[in-house]
């Protein structure tokens, strides 16, 4: 029992720490933009296609940097060519954009590699045990990833609250044209924070890329679980996002791992439910095949009790 | 007008071209999707509500009605030209269900919270076997009915005229509730929700009231899609419908009440024959979209309906004439990028099928290099001669402009 | 007027986070009488406002209109109470014609509520309504524009349509003469005289000409705090007020 709760604790402090490092750009594009990027999950396929491919031509490393690199330039060229054309019209019309642009970058990807996933496997450079842990391993892998993760969140909460740069981005937000008349360059700005924010995604996807199948239906899979942690933790906040990704993360491994349903928790109370009865093949569900919709729960269940989020500080 | 309309849809699977099982089963699924549509821009064009969940409404009501459906075909004395009912009411109860909870937000959030209920209920399809059949889905026959005051449902042309009879009373009870006082505070609400709120209107009830019409009006477009195809699986809400209704509406054109009609008869045409020619469809269709945004946020309804100042002047003929001018480098644009895509798709996901190829009436071989460069090179050029081309109608649209004004 | 206070604040406070704008306002307005607040910019004139609208709950403190106690409430149920009130930013449905504008501010008053079975049209008392606002406003010539295309005085001229059009008693206007030229200014001044009749007004102003011809009384709103309130005349020359205006208290 205490082997599965801590193998299911570490695996889901993993999961969840993958899922911060695609929410933390999110997160920042939307904080200091104003725009969802629904393109935000494409990025990080994006870059975990990319890795591959440098994977195959040069090796894990140099890949680790380019493809950020490119993921991030990526980014710079949506915000100046396309999505800087619709800050005017308004949020609807920089999420709808976002939003045919990530049908777009799953078909590009699928122009160039194909509809099957492609043999996106662990360098072996970083797949040995980092330690033990009840007789699994726990590889070394995805040591990196969490470190890397959290290296994220560091780097993120200081550029956001302690650089001027960072202050100068949140007055953009809400009165672009003043600080533009303060002769500070609001576009340069802007595609400055989207290229960042897609750097990031795509320095996720570099990892996620071999934790997760690499194929181009992985942006359309992970890409709403994303947007329920950044609701979750409140928009804007990054520390919530941290929270948040932790929390669905830990509670959806943990969940998997059960194997029980509502009718034998009812058993064990002594109530039995008739085969015939209309809620017996809702109460049969085992926790294990519920688990994908946990994070969808969490989300009506915080917009009844808490609508503005663990740790909202603007509102929409 | 109205009546022109009417008579053309009663000749239409008539028309040689359509007058096949295939062309009546489109023209069927355009009228089906034109409701649909019509049902999202309720929510989207009148009232500023974006929801990238639309579907689950759509959905209900295809599982309610298939289940009504099911039980005519065990002896309910119910005409199944009556099921739609069943899917309007499947629609609504989930409208009133879900609307209580989401219309409490606007704007971003809502349809991010939109986007999660689309995937919970997508996924609980899954989970629940005995309501919504797992992968296979849940069928129903049309023509095993015990009463049916002489439509039978058997062919696909008796299918059209329920579903287009259907389809033209929907339309114009949506259009009625444009009308009505609460539809105009929907608009209002939309426009400036805090000046609806001191003028005495709750924006929130206003938003419940669209929500639940909305999704009264996409059950009963899923009431007509379980009886057209007979039976009803996870796709009927799954994101990938959301996404097209969204889409087809967005192109359609949001701020005419026809926008959103013309655009599920353009996207539904393309989805069918297009698909057939190429797998790149999603792909241009995406395309298609991003371009609409960018050049025409008001859609192909808004587009024709700007010429509608001008059309007086002489210098109209200009204009078009200039756009005459302009498809020629549109042409050229379109067969470069069209060749890169297709050879593209080819070589990366049907490699099986080897390299040659006939594209636009002519056979390659996506293997060489000369194909592409061609290809690179019609883009370029084509390109190049397109922003000439549209320097040239601008020119001609200011001078019919100015006409108009001086007249 | 021996009438019970239409209005009335009660020791009202408000924070923004750590940030105190209004800090502490008792103001007792009497039914039928107008009257202005003036201040310096930043004082928390427009805070004021939206406190008793409802768009924003008082940190503490009471505001009763008609003797009912409203702070806090949802801006709705304090419209439909009869509180209306103009925005010093024009607050228009934009893609709405001037004539929908109006139709729309007078729907909640005539009962038609969440009417979905009627084809507002049909609606001969709302039209009827909305048209005499419309000739009031001097917008009759604009009916069919949409309100995003109007001119910036024909706009606030809308504005205050739409406030008035629903019969509110009690009605705010928040800067109704801003960024007009003095003409336009005069013209609005007889608009708001006529609209105002037989209702209570307060204003919220900066033209002190506006401000004097029409208050009954003044407040002065400095820095959340109503330093004086009096007749225009007594206003004029209050020592403290003249001190917030011309000398010793920081400009903002």
């Amino acid at each position: 029992m205490l082997e599965l709760a801590t193998v299911s604790l570490l695996n889901g402090i993993v999961y969840g720490l993958l899922l911060f490092m695609l929410s933390s750009g999110l997160t920042l594009i939307f904080s200091m933009m104003g725009v969802l990027n629904f393109a935000h999950a494409s990025v990080f396929m994006l870059g975990a296609y990319l890795s591959y491919q440098c994977g195959r031509w040069i090796g894990f490393w140099p890949a680790l940097v380019i493809a950020p690199l490119l993921c991030g330039l990526a980014g710079a060229a949506i915000e100046r060519y396309g999505l800087r054309r619709v800050h005017a019209s308004g949020h609807v019309a920089e999420i709808l954009f976002t939003f045919g642009l990530a049908y777009v970058i799953e078909e590009l990807v699928t122009m160039v590699w194909g509809r099957n996933a492609v043999a996106n496997n662990v360098p072996a450079v970083i797949d040995f045990p980092l330690f033990h842990v009840f007789g699994s391993t726990f590889p070394a892998y995805k040591g990196l990833m969490m470190a890397i993760s959290i290296a994220m969140f560091v780097f993120l909460y200081v550029a956001l609250r302690t650089t001027r740069i960072g202050l100068v981005i949140q007055a953009a937000l809400t009165h672009p044209r003043m600080v533009s008349a303060l002769g500070h360059d609001v576009p340069g700005v802007f595609v400055l924070v989207f290229a960042i924010g897609s750097g990031l995604a795509g320095l996720g996807g570099v990892i996620g890329g071999f934790m997760l199948l690499t194929q181009p239906t992985l942006a359309h899979a992970i890409g709403p679980i994303v947007f329920v942690v950044v609701v979750l933790g409140g928009l804007g906040s990054l520390a919530g996002a941290l929270i948040a990704s932790l929390l669905i993360g830990i509670l959806q491994t943990f969940a998997v791992a059960v194997d029980y349903s509502l009718l034998d928790l009812l058993r064990v109370a002594g109530i039995a439910v008739a085969r015939a009865s209309p809620v017996h093949e809702l109460l049969s569900i085992k926790l294990a095949t519920a688990a994908p919709i946990i994070p969808y729960l969490l989300l009506v269940a915080m917009l009844i009790v808490r609508p503005r989020g663990l740790m909202g500080t603007r509102d929409v | 007008m109205a009546f022109v309309a009417v008579a053309l849809l009663l000749v239409l699977p008539y028309v040689p071209g359509v007058d096949s099982d295939f062309g009546r089963s489109l023209l069927t699924q355009m009228a089906i999707a034109a409701v649909f549509a019509l049902s999202f821009n309720l929510l989207f064009g009148q009232t500023g509500l974006l929801s990238f969940g639309h579907a689950v409404y759509f959905g209900l009501g295809g599982y309610a009605a298939i289940h009504v459906m099911r039980a005519i075909n065990q002896g309910l004395p119910l005409p199944v030209m009556l099921v739609p009912l069943a899917g309007a009411g499947g629609g609504l109860l989930g409208g009133l269900l879900f609307g209580a909870m989401t219309t409490r937000r606007s704007g971003t959030i809502f349809a991010l919270i939109s986007l999660g209920l689309g995937e919970l209920m997508y996924a609980v399809t899954f989970m629940l076997p005995g309501l919504f059949g797992g992968e296979e889905g849940i069928t129903a026959s049309r023509t095993r009915a015990p009463v049916d005051f002489g439509v039978t449902l058997g062919s696909q042309l008796h299918v059209y005229y329920v579903v287009v009879a259907w389809a033209i009373l929907a339309a114009l009870l949506m259009y009625a509730f444009t009308f009505t006082p609460v539809g105009r505070m929907c608009n209002a609400v939309r426009d400036n929700a805090e000046r609806a709120e001191f003028v005495g209107y709750s924006a929130q009830r206003v938003r419940f009231i669209a929500f639940a019409v909305a999704g009264l009006f996409a059950g009963l477009a899923g009431g007509l899609h379980a009886i057209n195809y007979e039976i009803v699986s996870a796709d009927a809400v799954s994101a990938q419908r959301s996404g097209t209704v969204l889409i087809m509406t967005y192109i359609g054109g949001t701020g005419q009440f026809i926008g959103p009609v013309l655009g599920a008869i353009v996207i539904t045409w393309l989805q069918s024959s297009l698909s057939d020619y190429t797998s790149a469809w999603l792909f241009y269709l995406g395309v298609f979209f991003i371009v609409m945004i960018l050049q025409a946020p008001s859609g192909l309804a808004g587009l024709i309906i700007a010429h509608r100042p001008i059309l007086r002047s002489r210098a109209f003929i200009g204009v078009l004439a200039a756009y005459g001018v302009a498809l020629a480098p549109l042409a050229l644009v379109g067969a470069g990028t069209v060749l890169l895509i297709e050879m593209s798709y080819r070589l990366s996901t049907q490699p099986e099928l080897g390299t040659r190829m006939r594209l636009l009436w002519t056979p390659l071989d996506a293997a060489s290099p000369w194909p592409w460069v061609i290809a690179a090179m019609a883009l370029v050029c084509g390109f190049a001669l397109l922003r000439t081309s549209w320097r040239r109608i601008g020119a001609a649209w200011d001078r019919a402009v100015v006409q108009v004004a001086s007249s | 007027m021996t009438a019970p206070s239409a209005l009335e604040l009660c020791d009202v406070e408000k924070r923004f986070g750590m940030t105190p704008v209004i800090r502490g306002v008792s103001l007792a307005i009497a039914g039928g009488e107008r009257h202005a607040i003036i201040g310096p910019n930043g004082g928390g004139k427009s805070t004021l406002f939206n406190l008793i609208s409802g768009r924003f709950a008082p940190t503490r403190g009471s505001i009763r209109l008609h003797g009912e106690e409203i702070a806090g409430a949802r801006p709705f149920a304090i419209n439909r109470r009869g509180l209306a009130r103009s925005f010093q930013v024009t607050n228009l449905f934009s893609h709405l014609s001037v004539f929908d504008n109006l139709r729309c501010s007078v729907l909640w008053s005539l009962g038609h509520r969440y009417c979905f079975w009627r084809n507002v049209d049909a609606l001969h008392d709302a039209a009827r309504l909305a048209h005499a606002v419309l000739e009031q406003i001097g917008l009759a010539a604009r009916r069919d524009a949409a309100a995003g295309v109007l001119t910036y005085a024909e706009q606030r001229a809308l504005e205050i349509g739409i406030t008035i059009a629903g019969g509110a008693s009690v009605i705010l206007l928040d800067e109704p003469t801003a960024g007009m030229s003095r003409g336009e200014a005069d013209h609005v001044m007889a608009l708001i005289r006529s609209v105002s009749q037989g209702r209570t007004l307060l204003l919220v102003e900066h033209d002190m000409s506006v401000v004097f011809g029409l208050a009954d009384r003044i407040s002065v709103l400095v820095y959340g705090k109503i330093i004086a309130t009096d007749t225009p005349a007594r206003i004029r020359d209050n020592a403290a007020v003249q001190a917030a205006y011309l000398g010793a208290a920081p400009d903002a």
